[in-house]
């Protein structure tokens, strides 16, 4: 492989694994708190393209407001889902509030079916995000770039609120021990309602990055995805912020770089994903980042 | 009650059930046997489930895998030669099994063998994990099996799947095998390995330091449930008749998992319930989706509309039932009795009242 097609391949990998990492955060941040696996993110994450297309197209909003308008009803979404299907489970067996999940997921995708149809619409692309960039030999379309430049932007953002708001600091305590945290009198419910917002709002972003790289949405599109970023957070350490961006970036190179060097076996390239999970999983089960948490007799 | 009054009661419900199947069999259309089938088809895979997740606590998402396994190796095993031929376009089918030709119930064997023999392989090094992680680390096993048989056209025909398998599960064999497996399971968790998966589940490092040696018990287990799901896949072939590796997405754990929990957790009979209603009410909520017309106005037709309404039931049912629908109890005669008792004594002490 020649060094350009190389770099080409980077770039992609790259981007792809900024998109991972944003929806990933959604994941960890909820099993962080919650100790649950939201399946229904993948969802999340497969309405924000819709938004966009309903409001730029139906309502004929200006793209920015329309991605904007898109954004804050995901996020609402996932704040909703949060109140009416987890938060009555929150003392019940974890497995009822997976099963839940499951049943949003099921819910999302299949309403999703109703309201919007099967059939793949596609988004419109705004003239910068059609661009391509030329450097040397490697050509990058503009959305690449814009992925991993929004990515970077947002993902320090979360950072910030996480490491130095009080807002974060109440996350950070409910992760911890979310008793405890009750009678340190911070407000549990609307905490992890905000993690929810800022959680699907990321995916919201990823959503429609990942529109706008592949324009072609359609109801079942949060599947994949999602489950690759779940995949990318239990890689980095699940509950760990740093380690979903780790994650996400690792897979999406991972991804890339496996069909570019092995292009006889692209059929095996989400097995490889599942491969590599498997084997962080094994050789250090809390993940890369992951802290090792021993049982205590 | 004697233990000797249960096994006669035991032996004459299933003839009983024996008449059903019959009746059932002979008078019901086609529809409505597919449902039924499809009903004890998911009490095998419920129940072999349950005895990995709900009796030995290994949270185990890779039901749908094992399903896969069985269900190729008896589509292969039970197609006629000549048929393989005409179907395998994409590229010829491998040699062995061009040739092979077997009677159902060696297939369904077979596919069980297969199956077993995959969890083994993938049980010894990932049982080591333990809650979340094990289930992610098993729903990616069955996701890469289900990503090979999209990629060796030779020997599953790839995306396409198979099509055009002989129709041989019927009531009795979908009703058998699960009531075998019941038999077989219910056994087992009643032996003193049961025992032991069941100190594992409840707390494992006090299991080990009293000692069940982890390992193996916990590897048994998920055996076991991956040869009763492969077997279950055997029949699932022959039921639809056509497979494809689409049918094996982690959304079908996801249906098998949903059965066990709405069941209750740990409860063979609470399986066995919702998985009849579990199908019951995927099919019958189809008339939902086919639009009404009410004279003056009508509501049209809305696809999708069914799966909707499922998953709002299926919320509302896990959210006012937390722990499923039995929650852990069991069916016994006993409990029947004593619930008859219980019910008859009430009323008979309100009328005293009065």
């Amino acid at each position: 492989m020649s060094l350009n097609l190389l770099l080409q391949n980077i770039a992609n990998g790259f981007s792809l694994g900024s998109l991972y990492a944003l929806i990933a955060i959604g994941y960890t941040m909820v099993y962080g708190i919650l100790r649950l696996i939201n399946f229904a993110h993948g969802e999340i994450f497969m309405l924000a393209p819709y938004f966009l297309y309903f409001g730029f197209l139906m309502f004929h909003l200006p793209w920015w407001l329309s991605v904007l308008v898109a954004i804050i009803l995901t996020a609402l979404t996932g704040m909703l889902t949060e109140r009416v299907a987890y938060r009555p489970l929150r003392d019940a067996p974890r497995i009822s509030a997976l099963i839940s999940a499951i049943g949003v997921s099921f819910f999302l995708q299949n309403l999703a079916i109703v309201l919007f149809s099967g059939v793949p619409k596609s988004v419109h692309r705004p003239e910068f995000f059609r661009t391509l960039f030329q450097f040397g030999e490697i050509r990058i379309q503009s959305t690449l770039i814009a992925s991993v430049i929004i990515s970077a932007l947002f993902l320090s953002i979360l950072l910030y609120i996480i490491y130095k708001t009080k807002t974060g600091l109440a996350m950070r305590a409910i992760s911890t021990d979310i008793e405890t945290s009750r009678l340190m009198a911070i407000d549990v419910n609307k905490t992890i309602s905000i993690t929810f917002i800022i959680g699907s709002a990321l995916a919201a972003i990823g959503g429609i990055l990942w529109a706008l790289r592949f324009p072609q949405i359609v109801p079942t599109m949060g599947l994949i995805p999602g489950l690759k970023a779940f995949i990318a957070a239990v890689v980095g350490g699940i509950g760990n912020i740093s380690g979903a961006m780790l994650g996400g970036f690792i897979l999406g190179m991972a991804e890339i770089l496996f069909v570019a060097f092995f292009p006889e076996l692209s059929g095996y390239r989400d097995a490889f994903i599942f491969l590599i999970l498997i084997l962080i999983l094994l050789f250090k089960p809390d993940g890369i980042l992951g802290k090792n948490v021993q049982e205590k007799v | 009650m004697k233990k000797q009054h249960e096994k006669y009661l035991t032996i004459i419900s299933i003839i009983i059930l024996g008449i059903v199947v019959y009746l059932a069999q002979n008078y019901l259309d086609a529809y409505k046997l597919r449902i039924l089938n499809l009903g004890a088809i998911y009490v095998t895979l419920g129940v072999s489930l349950n005895l990995i997740y709900g009796f030995t606590g290994q949270f185990s998402l890779g039901h749908a895998g094992f399903m896969a396994i069985g269900a190729y190796t008896t589509a292969l095993l039970v197609l006629p030669p000549y048929y393989k031929e005409i179907i395998f376009i994409i590229e010829p089918l491998v040699w062995p099994f061009t040739v092979l030709h077997t009677p159902f119930i060696f297939a369904l064997l077979c596919s069980g063998f297969f199956a077993a023999i995959a969890a083994l392989l993938i049980g010894l090094p990932v049982l080591r994990l333990k809650g979340d992680y094990l289930g992610i680390a098993t729903l990616g096993f069955a996701e890469i099996i289900r990503i090979i048989a999209n990629n060796i056209p030779q020997i599953t025909n790839g995306a396409l799947g198979i099509k055009g398998i002989p129709e041989f599960t019927n009531l009795w064999w979908s009703v058998g095998v699960a009531l075998f497996t019941i038999y077989i399971i219910k056994g087992l968790i009643q032996s003193s390995y049961g025992r032991a998966l069941m100190a594992i589940r409840d707390n494992e490092i006090a299991a080990e330091v009293i000692g069940v040696n982890l390992t193996y018990h916990k590897v048994m287990s998920f055996t076991i449930g991956a040869f009763f799901a492969g077997v279950a896949g055997g029949l699932f072939a022959c039921l639809l008749t056509t497979i494809d590796p689409k049918a094996f997405m982690f959304v079908m754990t996801f249906n098998i998992l949903i059965v066990v929990v709405l069941g209750g957790f740990g409860s063979i009979t609470g399986t066995v319930i919702a998985a009849f209603l579990f199908n019951f009410f995927l099919e019958y909520l189809r008339p939902v989706e086919d639009g009404l017309d009410l004279g003056i106005f009508s509501i049209p037709k809305i696809p999708g509309l069914r799966m909707v309404t499922f998953s709002a039931l299926l919320l509302i049912i896990i959210l006012y039932k937390q722990k499923g629908l039995l929650g852990g109890v069991e069916f016994s005669w006993q409990g029947l009795f004593q619930f008859f008792n219980r019910f008859f004594n009430k009323k008979s002490s309100e009328g005293s009242a009065k």
